[in-house]
């Protein structure tokens, strides 16, 4: 429409078209006037800053993980935690498919590790009461892998012997878990405090009316995980740890007879232990008696 | 403006003027010259019927908040559509994967594994059929919030209690390789540390963090000291989509015989550089694509008074 109108009518003032059939001016470079210079040096400087700036708050993030504050365990199937944090992509697809909302993502506070997921054993462990490790199935990067590629790290001693017996599973005809690798191993690290070694049983919630945290009863509901609260234990000896981890073979209640001929009790974690933290979740003694050394390996 | 030399502007160069204009062209900027009286009068006659018009903006919040609340309401309500965060999600079972979180994964993990290639092949093909960086202005949760502090930017700024600082737009370029480096020498995803768009995502559907601090101060830096600063000058992420809007048929067209040269749209602009061709004298053709740095947001758009810029899609008239 603009260009009818102006055929109309030209304005008499215009000038007479000056570059006509010209092309137009090409960028002549004309020396900076002084103003300009400085303030383009002025903006250089300033971009300098911004790439130094967002660069060095970036590889802060190295430093919680070079210190290794916080031995994170992690879900199962995770590559060692460099590769692990190489290869996550912090998109959460792990935590959206646990039916227990083991997995929960850190925080910036852990630096690289921002969105990487990990598992708070004692307030929710891992009790694999999906059967298939959804969590593995869910990664769309291999960070969580049932077959880990040739090229990345495997330390001794993470490598299970065999194929855990998943005690819910019993019965089927399959009735082992897709995990080769263990995620730590459970240590007695206060045994003074453990009820089974100082011969007490356990009576009532495990841990109190407030816990949120839940575990599949197989007994109960082969697909349902329980309120931990809604199924109160009556134990003449406390063996929570021995009775309710969820994997054949992993822990044992060692029964021995001493000197003067009392019987002595001793939770003993064995080397199918995979590290899922279901001991140190239900430990009805606080702190727990049994925890997790996260990423830690079997030492026999 | 040629197709390379848009590729330069996106990576930080100044947009140069042209050095040929065909004659069709220099007829409508002659005309344009000739008829100055008549030319004001058109321009006060289009302001004056100037429709208000939030089309495009209000189309693309509404996409926006809607691709966002479908990833929290697909973990929240269990409903399964959208599964993960922006970063990687699974789309009723198929595989997306963001192209900078990708490339930052592969990088720092050198092993692709294949459900990994196919998210990001998909994604790849999904955003060069829509427009490269419309991933920005239409999906990035931080685009909007970044766009509601601008308008307090804006207001301050009209005031005269803060002013814009520009920084050197070659910024991001440098940024964009020195992340893909770092990402090589360290084996950590180090962008992903700071990327206040996987940051909101995830905070979005998995609850506030510590990590949202991070985010407010990037956008109190925006409102005090430089407008839109992360969009314009760092975010490699806009780079990364940039890179595949160039071989995007979805544009902005720009149409020099409806244009009055008032420059509103480069005011509303997040990346005006991308709008150098609608200054008096510089475009060298009658039609000319914007650049693959556009967000394809739509403002400018919205904002022309006389409808010189349109979406367009490349081809599709022809195949009309």
């Amino acid at each position: 429409m603009s260009g009818k109108t102006g055929d109309e009518r030209p304005a008499a003032n215009s000038q007479p078209p000056p570059e006509a059939g010209l092309p137009a001016a090409t960028g002549s470079r004309r020396p900076q006037a002084p103003v300009r210079r400085l303030s383009s040096r002025r903006r250089f400087l300033r971009s300098a800053f911004l790439i130094g700036g967002v660069l060095g708050l970036a590889m802060l993030g190295y430093v919680p993980v070079a210190g290794a504050h916080r031995t994170r365990l992690r879900p199962p199937g995770a590559l060692e935690e460099s590769d692990f944090l190489a290869s996550c992509i912090k998109c959460g697809q792990c935590v959206q498919v646990c039916p227990v909302a083991a997995i929960r993502l850190d925080d910036i506070d852990s630096g690289f590790g921002v969105g990487v997921p990990w598992i708070d054993a004692r307030a929710q462990a891992c009790d694999f009461s999906c059967d298939a490790v959804q969590c593995v199935l869910a990664c769309p990067t291999g960070s969580l892998t049932y077959r880990k590629p040739a090229a990345v790290l495997t330390r001794p001693g993470m490598p299970l012997a065999r194929a855990p017996l998943l005690k819910a599973k019993a019965k089927d005809p399959e009735p082992t878990l897709n995990l080769p690798e263990r995620m730590g191993i459970a240590r007695l690290s206060r045994p003074d405090s453990c009820l089974a070694v100082q011969g007490k049983g356990f009576r009532g919630q495990a841990r109190g009316a407030d816990f949120r945290g839940r575990l599949r009863y197989v007994e109960r509901d082969r697909w349902r995980p329980v309120a931990v609260r809604d199924h109160p234990y009556e134990r003449d000896l406390c063996n929570l740890c021995v009775s309710e981890c969820p994997i054949g073979d992993a822990i044992t209640m060692l029964a021995t007879v001493a000197a003067d001929g009392r019987r002595q009790y001793q939770p003993q974690v064995l080397e199918q232990c995979v590290g899922c933290g279901v001991c140190e979740m239900i430990c009805p003694v606080d702190p727990a008696a049994i925890v997790i050394a996260a990423r830690q390996p079997w030492e026999g | 403006m040629s197709a390379s030399e848009r590729l330069r502007v996106m990576f930080g160069a100044a947009p140069q003027k042209p050095e040929r204009i065909t004659p069709a062209a220099q007829q409508v900027h002659q005309l344009k010259r000739m008829t100055k009286a008549d030319f004001a009068a058109l321009k006060q006659h289009a302001h004056d019927h100037q429709l208000v018009n939030h089309k495009w903006r209000n189309r693309r919040w509404a996409v926006l908040i809607l691709v966002n609340l479908l990833f929290t309401f697909s973990f929240w309500l269990d409903i399964q559509m959208l599964e993960g965060s922006l970063t990687a999600s699974r789309f009723v079972g198929f595989h997306l994967i963001d192209l900078n979180s990708a490339l930052q994964v592969m990088l720092a993990h050198r092993h692709v594994i294949v459900n990994l290639f196919i998210g990001t092949a998909t994604v790849f093909v999904l955003w060069v059929a829509l427009g490269g960086r419309s991933f920005c202005s239409w999906v990035c949760p931080y685009h909007i919030v970044a766009e509601w502090f601008e308008w307090l930017h804006l207001k301050l700024a009209a005031r005269k209690l803060v002013s814009d600082h520009e920084f050197h737009r070659g910024a991001r370029s440098v940024l964009w390789f020195a992340f893909a480096l770092l990402a090589v020498l360290s084996g950590y995803t180090v962008f992903e540390t700071i990327s206040p768009t996987g940051i909101l995502s995830r905070a979005l559907i998995y609850g506030p963090s510590l990590a949202l601090g991070w985010v407010l101060l990037l956008l109190v830096f925006e409102v005090l000291y430089s407008r839109r600063a992360w969009c314009r000058y760092v975010c490699p992420i806009g780079l990364t989509y940039g890179m595949v809007g160039a071989i995007s048929p979805l544009r902005v067209e720009y149409r020099l015989e409806h244009c009055f040269h008032e420059g509103d749209c480069r005011k509303v602009c997040l990346v005006p550089h991308v709008l150098d061709v609608v200054i008096k004298g510089r475009a060298a053709e009658l039609k000319t694509p914007i650049g693959p740095d556009c967000t394809r947001c739509g403002l400018c758009v919205d904002v022309c008074p006389s409808g010189a810029l349109v979406f367009d899609v490349k081809g599709l008239n022809r195949l009309l």
